[in-house]
């Protein structure tokens, strides 16, 4: 039978990069103790499963330099090897590389051989050659064995003597000597020599004994190995049955047997026929070998083409609670059904109450699905204890990284698209934020900085909160910097809270040099376009010597946002909630005109442009006035914009369907979505239509896409 | 055919064991501890256990003890599923009580043949 276990390499992988974040964390952990003996354990355990994991598998390359991590780990935790800050960096070096290789054979990637073998020579010196002593070791081994099993006698004469206790390790005598039988002619006599008065006997032990000869050509090592499991509970005795005349009077004919078959069987085929049927059965092997390797070479084109699909691990009681939200939900149709069948007009507080439960249920079963996706924000915060400390061993800078409310849950997509936002964050924190050890005992501050990453929900949004207590903005420099690039007057009065803000805009670094850490051309324009294009925001609070904080806000998901339905003339669309400013109706006395801008409205302070969606979607207008109209400000990329509508209906929740996987990307756009009355409803995307009012394109391609949609 | 308890605590060792087994006809329930497995087993009798050693909360030797403390356990065969560098953990698991080992790397035809092995 053969069995194709490629089924569980998706497991595999999935299992091993969980196993590799636990040894990151782990190494990161040993570093700061004491050598904790169960912190060691769980890293050997993880290298030990990817080890016999990959070698099961098949990746020999991954299981061979996983074995070299695990002598290391092993013997750190024998006690034989000191963990020192260098064994756990060359450690830390190879779970990257383990990482690498994973990826590339999980992708079907050649791997880089050379960065392998740099950090494999690491573990070798490391392990002081230990490795090439067990080699010679084995080799020994093997020849010793191939002398035993050289010159074969006619047979081997055993003699098997369990001890008392054999059977209670599970091991029945019978298994053996039906082996042995396998290999030849077995001739069997039970000895009952030791078996005791039927008083004393103990039904639990084993008292007989066996005297057997099997006349076979068999190997010493292949009887041994039918007792390895026992040869230390019995008596063991394998001696070479020699060729002594009785024995040679049993073996001869056993000798002739095999011919004898032959005979009977084919008693006409000669010696030439036979070579020619062993011609033919060679043949379709040799087919088959030449079929293989093209059917690998397409199987390997086919994964190359399709990717893997993502997959997701959801707790049990996830899926169990869903299971009973379909049950109520069931009970509820059937309910309804019930009182559809039949309907009269006292029924009317039935069905009332079945609609109100069938709209506890789908709201129960939205919120139970989108739970699936959710995972704690442990998996993005897990990846900050190795950057802190690979960044803090390059600048000399003492941090202390604490990680809070890593249980919070968000959307997985979410997840993954804010952890780059993140990581720039915290490389800023560290980099501009917290201050080296002199200057901050100089400052009367503990000499070890503090970096908290924290996480929590607040209404239907995570908040996540990068805090540090470094030196804060220095709203001078900023301010000087925001001048110098032309993005303030000099004149401009702004308040700090205004000036905290300038880091966000376009265009801004205040890094006099570039550092390798962060301000790689990469700006905090950037991450707050990132976060934004979440659907999120990011906001800084910084007091001077005190600390910076940045707090995120997400939404939960990116399937469903809470909309705001409006009206252009004859068409609905929704406007995303958080977008949403303030509505407002309009003054004829506030509006201004600009010339090359347009109309700009005056809202206290500020002016905002105007921008009439009837004509960037190209729509017969119903009313043109803007005092007959409403102007729904909208905020985004930190700018403000009056869209001027019909009217505002209502709120809702909405099932965001991308436009992109069913048409394409439509500037302008962020997807659709089918109302209650089974319409469609674009949902407007603020920073596009921005974009689009700055730049109108030529030919106004919005509402060429929208029409052709 | 037989019953079977299988204990690994990585899930691809376990779903590769359990799936070979149940190909071969056999009922296969699994565990990813020792603890897990020890529950499992006093509620229910095996024909043979197949455990890791290496395991957190409880590893496969401890398992093996506790199972031949167990009076319906005694006899029952049990597998410990070793590494080839495991040399002492060979002895450690038939000090333990363990009846075999499969050394691992092993293939679904290995582990077939050694199943078979123990189940007369």
């Amino acid at each position: 039978m053969s069995i194709d276990i490629s089924q569980f390499h998706d497991v595999f992988f999935e299992e091993s990069f969980e196993g590799l974040d636990a040894m990151e964390s782990g190494l990161l952990n040993l570093e700061e103790g004491a050598a904790d003996v169960e912190e060691i354990n769980t890293i050997f355990r993880a290298a030990h499963s990817i080890k016999g994991g990959a070698g099961t598998f098949g990746f020999m390359a991954v299981s061979e330099f996983t074995h070299k991590m695990e002598t290391l780990l092993d013997e750190m935790r024998n006690g034989q090897r000191e963990v020192t800050p260098e064994s756990t960096n060359v450690l830390l070096e190879a779970v990257d590389v383990l990482r690498e290789m994973l990826t590339a054979v999980q992708q079907d990637q050649p791997t880089d051989d050379a960065r392998i073998a740099v950090v494999c020579e690491k573990l070798v010196d490391m392990l002081g050659g230990d490795e090439a002593g067990d080699t010679v070791e084995s080799q020994g081994e093997t020849e010793t064995a191939a002398e035993d099993g050289g010159e074969g006698p006619i047979g081997w004469k055993i003699d098997f003597r369990p001890h008392l206790h054999m059977l209670q390790t599970g091991n029945d005598p019978v298994r053996m000597i039906r082996e042995l039988d396998s290999l030849g002619e077995l001739s069997v006599t039970a000895d009952d020599n030791n078996l005791p008065p039927f008083s004393d006997l103990e039904p639990e032990d084993s008292y007989l004994a066996w005297h057997m000869e099997l006349r076979s050509d068999v190997a010493k090592e292949e009887i041994i190995e039918i007792f390895e499991w026992v040869d230390d509970d019995c008596d063991l005795t394998i001696e070479p049955l020699l060729g002594t005349a009785t024995v040679a009077e049993v073996s001869a004919p056993a000798e002739d047997e095999p011919a004898a078959i032959v005979e009977a069987d084919e008693p006409f085929v000669d010696v030439e026929e036979l070579d020619e049927e062993a011609d033919l059965i060679a043949e379709p092997a040799a087919e088959a070998e030449l079929k293989a390797p093209a059917a690998k070479a397409e199987a390997k084109q086919k994964s190359a083409s399709t990717p893997a699909a993502a997959s997701i691990r959801v707790g049990t009681d996830k899926i169990d609670s869903l299971i009973n939200m379909v049950g109520e939900l069931v009970i509820t149709q059937s309910m309804l059904s019930q009182v559809g069948e039949n309907f009269t007009e006292e029924m009317l507080p039935q069905l009332i109450d079945g609609l109100a439960q069938l709209e506890r249920n789908t709201r129960e079963m939205q919120e139970g699905v989108m739970r699936i996706r959710m995972l704690p924000i442990s998996f993005a915060f897990n990846r900050f204890p190795r950057l802190v400390h690979d960044l803090t061993s390059k600048n000399g800078k003492q941090v202390d990284l604490k990680l809070t409310g890593e249980q919070t849950e968000l959307d997985k997509t979410v997840m993954e698209k804010i952890g780059d936002p993140l990581v720039h964050l915290v490389r800023n924190s560290l980099d501009h934020g917290l201050e080296t050890p002199e200057v901050r005992a100089a400052a009367g501050k503990n000499e070890t900085g503090t970096l908290n990453l924290n996480a929590y929900h607040q209404g239907g949004n995570i908040v996540i909160e990068i805090i540090d207590d470094g030196a804060g903005l220095n709203e001078e420099k900023i301010l000087n910097k925001a001048v110098e690039k032309g993005l303030v007057a000099a004149s401009d009065n702004l308040s700090p809270e205004k000036i905290h803000e300038l880091i966000f805009m376009a265009g801004f670094s205040t890094a006099d040099v570039v550092s390798d850490i962060s301000g790689r051309g990469v700006g905090m324009d950037v991450v707050r376009k990132n976060i934004h294009s979440l659907g999120g925001s990011v906001e800084v609070s910084s007091e001077k010597g005190v600390g910076t904080k940045f707090t995120i806000r997400l939404p939960l998901t990116l399937a469903i946002m809470d909309g705001q339905s409006i009206r252009v003339a004859k068409e609905n669309y929704i406007l995303p909630l958080v977008s949403i400013v303030e509505s407002l109706e309009v003054k004829g006395s506030e509006i201004k005109q600009v010339s090359g801008k347009g109309e700009l409205y005056k809202l206290r302070e500020d002016y905002v442009p105007v921008i009439r969606l009837y004509e960037v979607f190209g729509i017969e207008p119903q009313i043109t006035d803007l005092e007959e109209g409403l102007l729904v400000v909208v905020e985004g990329d930190g700018q403000k914009v009056g869209l001027f509508i019909d009217d505002l209906l209502g709120q809702q929740q909405v099932v965001i369907k991308s436009l992109e996987t069913n048409y394409r990307k439509v500037l302008g756009l962020s997807g659709a979505t089918i109302l209650g009355d089974g319409t469609v409803a674009l949902i407007l995307d603020v920073p596009g239509l921005i974009s689009l009012y700055r730049e109108p394109p030529s030919g106004n391609s919005v509402v060429k896409a929208v029409r052709a949609a | 055919m037989a019953k079977i308890l299988a204990v690994d605590d990585s899930a691809s060792m376990r779903q590769m064991v359990a799936f070979t087994l149940k190909g071969a006809g056999h009922t296969v329930t699994d565990a990813a501890d020792g603890k897990q497995a020890l529950d499992i087993a006093k509620t229910q009798s095996f024909d043979l256990v197949l455990t890791d050693i290496n395991m957190p909360v409880m590893d496969g030797i401890t398992l093996t003890k506790e199972l031949r403390a167990l009076p319906s356990y005694r006899f029952t065969p049990v597998l410990v599923l070793t590494t080839e560098a495991g040399g002492d953990k060979k002895s450690q698991g038939r000090a333990a009580g363990a009846t075999g080992w499969l050394v691992k790397p092993f293939n679904p035809e290995q582990l077939l043949a050694t199943v078979k092995k123990v189940l007369s």
